[in-house]
């Protein structure tokens, strides 16, 4: 894609706080990653997890914990989340990624549900009530998370959006040097015809760990940088929901696209919150609109669009 | 592009750690033109019965009957649905405290929710006025500058309902506790009275928030021989578990199942024919004295039932908030708290009713009977109240509290 557009792009987000309210580009843009690191196993290795709310949940409440009661500063805090989601993803990956399918998804969720019996029942997590007062605290021991800028009478919270948009930029970058690096292309192939693949002399288990773990670390960054924003780590996140969530949001964005997940989370979350009044509403309305997205546009709103222009977003 | 996009980066640190100083000083007068009350309540879920719906229209009654308007300026009042998610709830709080204007919230039905936004409030410096929820480390080890706990908490529940039940001869206790800060809250503070009357707790279970099936664990408390069932939880879940209880026969069998915190709206939902002989502890009965009810038939009039001690209590907090605001001459928020606690709150509402240091509102507390059908005399006289409690001995006295405001 044209350097130019990332360039605009990164000059949008750099400007966005002074015109949208910042907590709320924090949470796009951390479901944003989240909705990336998914397309990256789903859109680029053809296989569909069902428990990455697991990951996102988990790197949540450990990161939530250690900041919290170990006084670790925000960004080894994240860092512990990401690791610690990488780890779990590598279990759930060994285990699951024997069988294919809709076994496959099975198994990730069934293990995703493990966790989060886990996080509703162990005592560290605050079962229902959530890990609450998460401190945002130190970046690097030196710049104040938690300081409010007052610009044009608004209140704005600069440090800690300048912390999430770079974290989130790495990830995003990191996905797009995975996709577009032979191993990429390797898993691509094995997306596209695993036998053939094998018959190729591709070690095709160790490319699909190699992806899932890679996609669950960077789910981990996402929810562990969720919760410092909201200063909540909640069963929400860790819930089978989150976990259907996040495909919808794919979907809806297009599959196996760079910009078709962000589209798609942005819009989730958007509704979310502009019909949060409507309670539980918001459910039926978002599966309307993804029946109509399905019927409509197979390809996701991207993907439709890239069709249009005969390019690839 | 890598190169340069570090390069932006390192650009854009540096921006954020130049950028401007922090927030601006209060000011007199009314922030943003505008006194805004927000209503953040389980709308749709098992406690909507007792706050929901009905909370925002006391709220809107209460501003309305203030005349709309606060030192010539328009009051404005906004609602959303926190689903009983402590991460909807925080979100949403942030978002009205941020770029809402909202100077204040009440409702806060469900302890978890509640905590997250009093929390929230403590930060950004706006009141909370907490009439739905339980927990006691609202006024303790959470308590917060800003936040009220308005109408009854756990530890007065326990007080003035668990301990008149070990005194009727109660005295072996099996708790079903909604597994969430409210109910562990409500079951600890009941065991230390029972304990403290020489009772015993025999044992207890938990399940979560908006169980359909509590056949499981009222088979534990059957099988534990506990002559009271106590149940530490509320609303939809309350009336679920004493439904069921009846549908096993267990109350038919000796046992007596005790609710910890009944709303009127849940005695109406059981019927008299359940609930009967029931006690329970209240802030508030809409059928006590003539503004009672003189009020609470106002508001059936606009709601269609007579109002839960949540209720009323939303009213009452939304119209002693604007009198605070208005005797301030400002609605910043540490004078206003000022003035709150240094009125004597007597309405319809509350009798003898002071804020605490704490945040604690200490007013008279009613321990009540759920009547026998042959004694009722309409649709909704549904309960008498047995005894008043007076304020100070129904809540925890100040020099229990663990509240890091109270000066010991």
């Amino acid at each position: 894609m044209n350097r130019y557009i990332w360039l605009i792009l990164f000059a949008l987000g750099l400007a966005a706080p002074f015109a949208v309210y910042p907590v709320f580009l924090m949470k796009l843009l951390c479901f944003g990653l989240f909705a990336c690191t998914f397309n990256l196993l789903l859109g680029y290795a053809g296989l569909l997890s069902f428990g990455h709310a697991a990951f996102f949940g988990g790197a949540a409440y450990v990161t939530g914990y250690l900041v919290k009661n170990s006084g670790l500063t925000p960004e080894l805090g994240v860092l512990a989340g990401t690791l610690c989601a990488g780890i779990l993803g590598f279990v759930f990956g060994s285990l699951a990624i024997r069988r294919q399918g809709i076994y496959f998804a099975m198994i990730t969720l069934a293990l995703a549900q493990i966790v989060y019996f886990v996080a509703l029942k162990a005592p560290f997590t605050g079962g229902e009530d959530g890990l609450q007062d998460i401190p945002r605290g130190m970046l690097f021991g030196v710049i104040d998370l938690g300081k409010v800028y007052a610009v044009g009478g608004k209140s704005l919270e600069l440090n800690l959006y300048y912390f999430v948009f770079a974290v989130f930029c790495l990830g995003f970058w990191l996905i797009c040097r995975t996709i577009n690096s032979p191993f990429g292309q390797v898993l691509k192939a094995i997306r596209e015809n695993e036998p053939r693949a094998v018959s190729l002399g591709y070690r095709v288990e160790r490319f699909k760990l190699m992806a899932f773990v890679i996609s669950a670390a960077l789910a981990g960054t996402a929810g562990a940088t969720k919760a410092l924003v909201f200063q909540l780590a909640s069963l929400t996140d860790a819930n089978w929901h989150t976990s259907g969530e996040v495909v919808l949001m794919t979907l809806l964005g297009g599959l196996g696209t760079i910009l078709g997940p962000l589209v798609g989370a942005f819009t989730v979350v958007t509704l979310h919150s502009e019909l949060s009044s409507a309670g539980s509403w918001v459910t039926v309305i978002i599966g309307f609109t993804f029946v109509v997205c399905v019927l409509l546009f197979r390809r996701g709103v991207v993907g439709e669009l890239a069709r249009l222009l005969k390019k690839s977003l | 592009m890598n190169r340069k996009m570090m390069k932006v980066l390192a650009g854009a640190t540096a921006l954020a750690l130049a950028a401007g100083p922090a927030l601006a000083a209060p000011t007199r007068g009314i922030s943003d033109g505008v006194v805004k009350i927000g209503v953040l309540t389980d709308m749709s879920g098992v406690y909507s019965a007792i706050g929901g719906k009905g909370t925002l229209v006391a709220v809107e009654m209460a501003v309305a009957d203030f005349g709309g308007k606060v030192l010539g300026k328009p009051i404005q009042v906004i609602s959303a649905d926190h689903q009983n998610k402590a991460d909807i709830a925080s979100t949403k709080a942030r978002e009205w405290f941020d770029t809402g204007k909202v100077d204040m919230v009440t409702g806060l039905l469900n302890s978890a929710c509640a905590l997250a936004v009093q929390k929230i409030g403590a930060e950004k410096r706006r009141i909370t006025m907490n009439t739905g929820a339980g927990s006691t480390d609202l006024t303790n080890k959470d308590c917060t500058p800003y936040g009220i706990h308005y109408v009854y908490d756990n530890y007065a529940l326990a007080n003035v309902a668990g301990s008149e039940i070990v005194r009727h001869g109660g005295k072996n206790w099996f708790f079903i506790t909604a597994d969430y800060a409210f109910g562990h809250s409500l079951e600890q503070n009941t065991s230390r009275f029972v304990k403290k009357l020489g009772g015993k707790v025999v044992g207890s279970v938990r399940h979560p928030l908006t169980t359909a099936d509590f056949s499981s664990y009222l088979m534990q408390a059957q099988g534990s021989g506990a002559k009271i069932i106590g149940l530490a939880n509320a609303g939809g879940d309350f009336t679920n578990a004493v439904k069921q209880a009846k549908e096993f026969g267990i109350t038919q069998k000796g046992q007596q199942v005790a609710g910890m915190l009944v709303f009127d709206s849940d005695v109406k939902s059981l019927g008299l024919n359940t609930a009967q002989g029931m006690l329970y502890a209240s802030g508030f009965y809409w059928d006590r004295d003539k503004a009672s009810r003189d009020w609470s038939k106002r508001f059936k009039a606009k709601y269609g039932a007579m109002p839960t001690m949540d209720q009323a209590g939303a009213y009452s907090a939304t119209m002693n908030y604007l009198k605070a605001v208005k005797a301030a001459g400002t609605d910043d928020p540490d004078a206003v708290m000022a003035k709150l606690r240094s009125m004597n709150i007597s309405d319809f509402f509350a009798v003898h009713g002071k804020i605490r240091a704490d945040g604690r509102m200490v007013h008279d507390m009613y321990l009540m009977e759920v009547k026998k059908p042959s004694e009722s005399r309409g649709e909704w006289d549904i309960a008498k109240i047995i005894r008043t409690v007076p304020g100070d001995q129904a809540f925890m006295p100040l020099s229990e509290s663990s509240c890091s405001q109270v000066r010991k």
